[in-house]
């Protein structure tokens, strides 16, 4: 007869692991489908979903604005690093722009977003849960859905790409100035290597990218907080969780969305 | 009428219900008593929907709470006012939109004139001052922030008012005056209340009849008078308990 499967056994902890991340697959689905249901109810979440979008816009473009042009400039000093005597000056222009629309803009955004915004909402909506509140709207006969998590997930849809676009514009500007100081670069010779490899589908992606990301940075938090555990320790745990996933999750989707629309 | 019937719950490895058996008819005010942790607010969150039993059901005006769709479950709710223990107001609205969400009727919630006549008229019923209704749960004391809660549970009209330890946490001339709502409201609403409390005084003072939880099981149901004459162990030593505390020693 076989032996029966002890908790030592590493098959055990990998069944718990795999059936807990369907659960979680699958309550995360179930949330999505109350997003859709609860979409109806325009009057509720459209005034909420102004609130949020002027808090993650606003409130985020300091930040989204000193990291892009950090990031922009960067990329431009250590081109001129490595090419200086090697490749045409212009190359420098190639380079920053379409390191800062396809790749730095969205992803860098995305996780410092992931952290500001994510961390907000998990915390917020575990706080509700803890202190009973979502169980008072749900007394109430209101739907969670409209009144808590819509406003946020629509805020996030529509604001964070506009960040990254304010991103991308930043990063680049500060690309070509950082250029400028170390290499006898002029602002023509920018934009020919800016123009030599350009597509018009380079933004379309970079804006494709960032609403994937906007949907794992305000989706999953909000998740995390509305299946917060008891007390103070469940809403850290689930503040923490909301950072740790979306960030991953938002270099998962880099990667596929990078194979499916640039390598397909 | 509210009526359980063998219902059970475990979370996890801990039995909290097994097998409660518990009605409230009508026009009636119930105590609920028990020790802290036994599952009396776990009995009246079935009795609103928020949580599921794992066995038994749960009926409210005949329909089974548990296999009621989305829809239906928020029409019963608008017959349901919950006062939570600790108030659960929204903190980032004031009183006024607080109470308001109470109102189920939509067309009467989207009506700014009945929404601020209604909210002031409950906000006068339980006794707060009408300037309450511009201030914030964080600007309110705990005996503020529970009759805030109360008028929230009963801006809607409803027929059942379910009270989830409606006095625990404030001193004995708050726990008095929210007793005494909760004795007006059932007189001047004609409502009927299920009030969760391990205050064996109040629950005196306010209700019709009073149920015991204890070890998952409702073991004793009965009037005053039938308690104080119980010869159950359990009855006993809870009675006891609560009447050796230094409130009521001091009352």
């Amino acid at each position: 007869m076989a032996a029966a499967a002890t908790t030592s056994d590493p098959r055990v902890y990998i069944g718990r692991a795999i059936l807990g991340g369907m659960a979680h697959v699958g309550r995360v689905s179930m949330l999505v489908v109350e997003i859709f249901r609860g979409l109806k109810e325009v009057r509720i979440w459209v005034p909420r979903a102004f609130d949020e979008a002027w808090n993650i816009g606003v409130g985020s473009l300091f930040i989204v604005l000193l990291v892009s042009a950090f990031a922009g400039g960067v990329t431009a000093y250590q081109a001129g690093y490595q090419f200086t005597g090697s490749l045409p000056y212009y190359v420098v222009g190639t380079l920053v722009v379409e390191s800062i629309v396809l790749e730095l803009g969205p992803v860098l955004v995305g996780l410092i977003l992931a952290g500001r915004i994510g961390a907000r909402y998990a915390a917020e909506l575990g706080t509700m849960r803890v202190t009973e509140q979502i169980d008072a709207l749900e007394s109430l006969g209101r739907s969670p859905a409209s009144h808590l998590i819509i406003p946020r997930v629509v805020a996030g849809l529509i604001m964070i790409p506009v960040l990254v676009v304010f991103a991308d514009i930043v990063g680049v500007g500060a690309g070509l100035w950082a250029a400028k100081q170390v290499l006898p670069l002029t602002n023509a010779d920018f934009t020919y290597g800016a123009q030599y490899f350009w597509h018009p589908f380079d933004a379309y992606y970079s804006l494709i990218k960032a609403f994937f990301f906007a949907a794992a940075i305000t989706i999953i938090p909000c998740y995390m907080g509305f299946t917060t555990g008891q007390g103070a320790e469940g809403v850290g745990r689930s503040t923490t969780g909301a950072v740790v996933s979306s960030s991953v999750i938002i270099l998962l989707l880099d990667v596929v969305l990078a194979k499916v629309l640039l390598n397909s | 009428m509210i009526e359980l019937r063998g219902v059970k719950k475990k979370f996890g490895e801990q039995v909290i219900l097994d097998g409660v058996d518990f009605v409230v008819q009508d026009g009636e005010t119930v105590a609920l008593l028990g020790p802290s942790g036994t599952g009396k607010s776990v009995l009246l969150k079935h009795i609103i929907g928020l949580i599921k039993p794992d066995a038994g059901k749960v009926m409210v005006d005949g329909l089974h709470v548990a296999r009621l769709k989305r829809k239906e479950l928020a029409q019963l709710r608008y017959k349901i006012g919950y006062v939570f223990q600790n108030g659960a107001l929204f903190d980032s609205d004031n009183v006024f939109e607080n109470v308001r969400l109470g109102i189920s009727d939509e067309a009467k919630y989207a009506d700014a004139d009945y929404s601020r006549e209604r909210v002031a008229q409950v906000i006068k019923l339980v006794n707060l001052p009408a300037d309450v209704i511009n201030k914030y749960p964080s600007e309110l004391s705990g005996g503020m922030r529970k009759r805030v809660g109360i008028a929230r549970a009963i801006v809607g009209e409803p027929k059942y008012l379910l009270y989830d330890e409606p006095t625990s946490g404030l001193d004995p001339v708050n726990s008095d005056i929210i007793d005494g709502l909760v004795e007006r409201l059932a007189d001047e609403l004609g409502v009927t209340g299920i009030m969760v409390t391990h205050d064996v005084r109040g629950a005196f003072r306010v209700a019709d009849r009073l149920a015991l939880l204890s070890g998952g099981k409702i073991i004793m149901q009965g009037t005053q008078e039938e308690f104080l004459a119980s010869e159950n162990p359990k009855v006993k030593e809870f009675l006891e308990r609560d009447f050796e505390t230094p409130s009521n020693a001091a009352a």
